[in-house]
């Protein structure tokens, strides 16, 4: 990251209370994509506010270019947000609407119409200049909002859960619209998101909240393939754990673990003493049902309860003999491209060295 | 046959309810000055009326009365409806709760306290003591009829004003009083129509110096109904439907953006 244009500094903020917000550290950079993902009410909303202006942090700063926003009311900060019920102006139309914060500025006559044709056309929503918001659909004013909203120069813009109100197919074509924009505008954009696929699929750093702090911070990638902790995990993907316990440190600085009665080792990661209870954690498309396994690889022996066909993949509930499920995700395999389970048929569960994530087991 | 049952309760229903204004109104042509029974067409009682200078003189007023009325309250009732919903102030709850008992409270119990009121602050019976009381019983309906508009609000259209760089005032001018403007405009009927026919609170605080219509009537027809009062009740009955129509007009128009979410 360069520059950065949005720096967060330990925001703190409390509803009758409640830490909604908890000493909240974060730089934005320029042109940066960032998302907040988290569950509900874990503060990722609130943070929107706070850099908005519409609620006042308790403790920190929030600087914009260098510059404190604080003593800003919302109308004088450089920043826009699309709001998530686009709460668009029923009574304007789009024309209008998306006019509505040059007008604010006194901008009138042609250097207007330019302005606003080209903010219509960068969302592809020239044909509806004429419409009232009542008469689009919901993906044609999610549009208009975003149009609205550019059409300052904000430094940064802000998205509030914009494509949650959107069918799955819509939602992705938006996705790469708002990733387009975003280049084509070169702003940083800040999205809120309880949706991890969409927050893996746009961010360029993705942070995970969780009780009004950052779980993890990272790219999609760090943050999907290397989770800092099991509620991380937990919360972004599907995920299978093994229970296990550490047995020793060897010589080479590699730890040994023992996963019931068997035994492998594993790279050596800070924070991870003997003795200490571990979880191993897979995904699904990381497991293996083998014939053979990796010597030194532990093995688990179970019976497919359920398989179902996903056109890509081949997804397979396993039944471990020790009782509990795994779920696992093929990807089929083009010289075998029948090939199917049957329910019931055993299997031996292995995956291949170095996929697997130790953590501990906070539990 | 079901048709024709159909066509029959609507028929009762729509006799029931408009009967006696068609009454009332074929009446005013009547020649038969008791409208016992149909004598033949004239206008010669819309001419008596017209010439009955303290009758017209009574509507004037109280056309006067209904329309200062109306606009006071509609003007108080929707700032305090927007007071009561955008901003969290101490005594919100006490005032819109003893707005509502204002409105449940029956119009004898406002008429004496109102009497009482104006005779202890030593305000004169008359036009003043009369359109205050009127902006009073008016005042809680305005403030219901504009307070269900704004409930209807997206209120994130309130912070979207703001982000794009709208000052408080700007909001109120751009986005809320256009969206209010049907609820205004109802309202301002409302209040048009309770003062115009109010006979309880106006026999009290009204004195001899200002005669209202409905005082009027009602002294008149003491001694059985004048032929002159239906042609004024023609009159207002084709007032009514015209400000009934407009508003619609006016409604629908506005209304074409859809709703408000």
């Amino acid at each position: 990251m360069a520059t950065s244009v949005l720096s967060l500094c330990g925001l703190s903020k409390s509803f009758a209370g409640h830490r909604v917000v908890d000493d909240f550290s974060l730089e934005i950079g320029q042109a940066e994509f960032v998302t907040l993902l988290g569950p509900s009410g874990c503060g990722k909303t609130t943070l929107l506010r706070l850099i908005a202006g519409f609620e006042h942090p308790d403790s920190g700063r929030i600087l914009l270019d260098g510059v404190d926003l604080l003593p800003l009311p919302p109308e004088k900060r450089q920043v826009n947000t699309v709001f998530q019920s686009y709460a668009l102006f029923p009574h304007l139309r789009v024309f209008d609407n998306v006019a509505f914060g040059l007008r604010l500025r006194r901008m009138r006559g042609e250097e207007l119409r330019r302005q606003v044709a080209e903010a219509l056309a960068l969302v592809q929503m020239s044909p509806f200049a004429d419409r009232f918001p009542g008469q689009l659909s919901g993906g044609q004013q999610q549009r208009v909002a975003v149009a609205r909203a550019i059409i300052n120069r904000p430094r940064v813009l802000l998205l509030d859960e914009p494509l949650s109100a959107l069918d799955a197919r819509l939602r992705r074509e938006m996705q790469v619209e708002l990733k387009r924009l975003q280049r084509e505008l070169g702003i940083a954009f800040v999205l809120v998101t309880h949706d991890q696929e969409e927050a893996l699929s746009m961010s360029d750093r993705l942070v995970v909240m969780a009780e009004g702090r950052i779980a993890q911070l990272g790219t999609p990638r760090e943050v999907y393939e290397e989770p800092n902790s099991l509620a991380v995990a937990r919360f972004i993907g599907e995920i299978n754990l093994f229970p296990g316990r550490v047995a020793e440190r060897l010589a080479d600085g590699r730890l040994l673990l023992a996963l019931g009665d068997q035994e492998m080792t594993v790279a050596g990661k800070s924070g991870l003493a003997p003795g200490q209870a571990v979880q191993l954690l897979l995904r699904p498309e990381d497991l293996r049902l083998v014939e053979r396994h990796e010597e030194g690889m532990p093995v688990f022996h179970g019976a497919i309860v359920e398989r179902s066909y996903r056109g890509s993949t081949l997804d397979t509930i396993i039944l471990l003999d020790e009782g509990r499920q795994l779920r696992a995700c093929e990807f089929f395999d083009e010289d075998d491209p029948d090939f199917d389970y049957r329910v019931g048929e055993r299997v031996r569960v292995s995956w291949v060295r170095g996929w697997e994530v130790v953590l501990a087991d906070e539990e | 046959m079901k048709g024709v049952c159909r066509l029959g309760f609507f028929l009762g229903i729509f006799a029931y309810l408009y009967l006696p204004i068609v009454i009332l109104v074929a009446n005013s042509f009547n020649a038969n000055r008791y409208g016992l029974q149909w004598d033949g067409f004239t206008l010669q009682w819309f001419l008596a009326m017209a010439g009955n200078a303290s009758l017209m003189e009574a509507a004037r007023h109280s056309l006067f009365v209904a329309v200062c009325a109306a606009t006071a309250a509609t003007l108080i009732g929707a700032l305090a409806a927007i007071g009561f919903s955008r901003y969290r102030f101490p005594g919100r709850r006490l005032f819109q709760g003893t707005l509502m008992t204002l409105m449940m409270a029956p119009d004898i119990i406002l008429a004496i306290s109102l009497l009482v009121l104006f005779v202890v602050v030593g305000i004169s019976l008359g036009f003043w003591s009369l359109l205050l009381a009127h902006i009073t019983f008016c005042l809680p309906f305005t403030v219901v009829t504009v307070s269900a508009r704004l409930q209807d609000f997206d209120p994130f259209l309130l912070d979207a004003a703001r982000d794009l760089g709208a000052s408080e005032l700007q909001i109120l001018g751009r986005i809320v009083l256009p969206l209010l403007r049907p609820a205004l405009l109802a309202s301002w009927l409302l209040c048009f129509t309770l003062s115009l026919d109010d006979v309880i609170v106006s026999s009290f605080v009204t004195g001899p110096s200002y005669d209202v219509l409905p005082l009027k009537i009602f002294s008149m027809v003491k001694v059985g109904v004048k032929p002159e009062v239906n042609a004024l009740a023609t009159i207002m009955v084709g007032l009514s439907l015209v400000l009934v129509l407009l508003s619609q007009l006016l409604l629908k128009e506005r209304e074409g953006y859809g709703p408000l979410r």
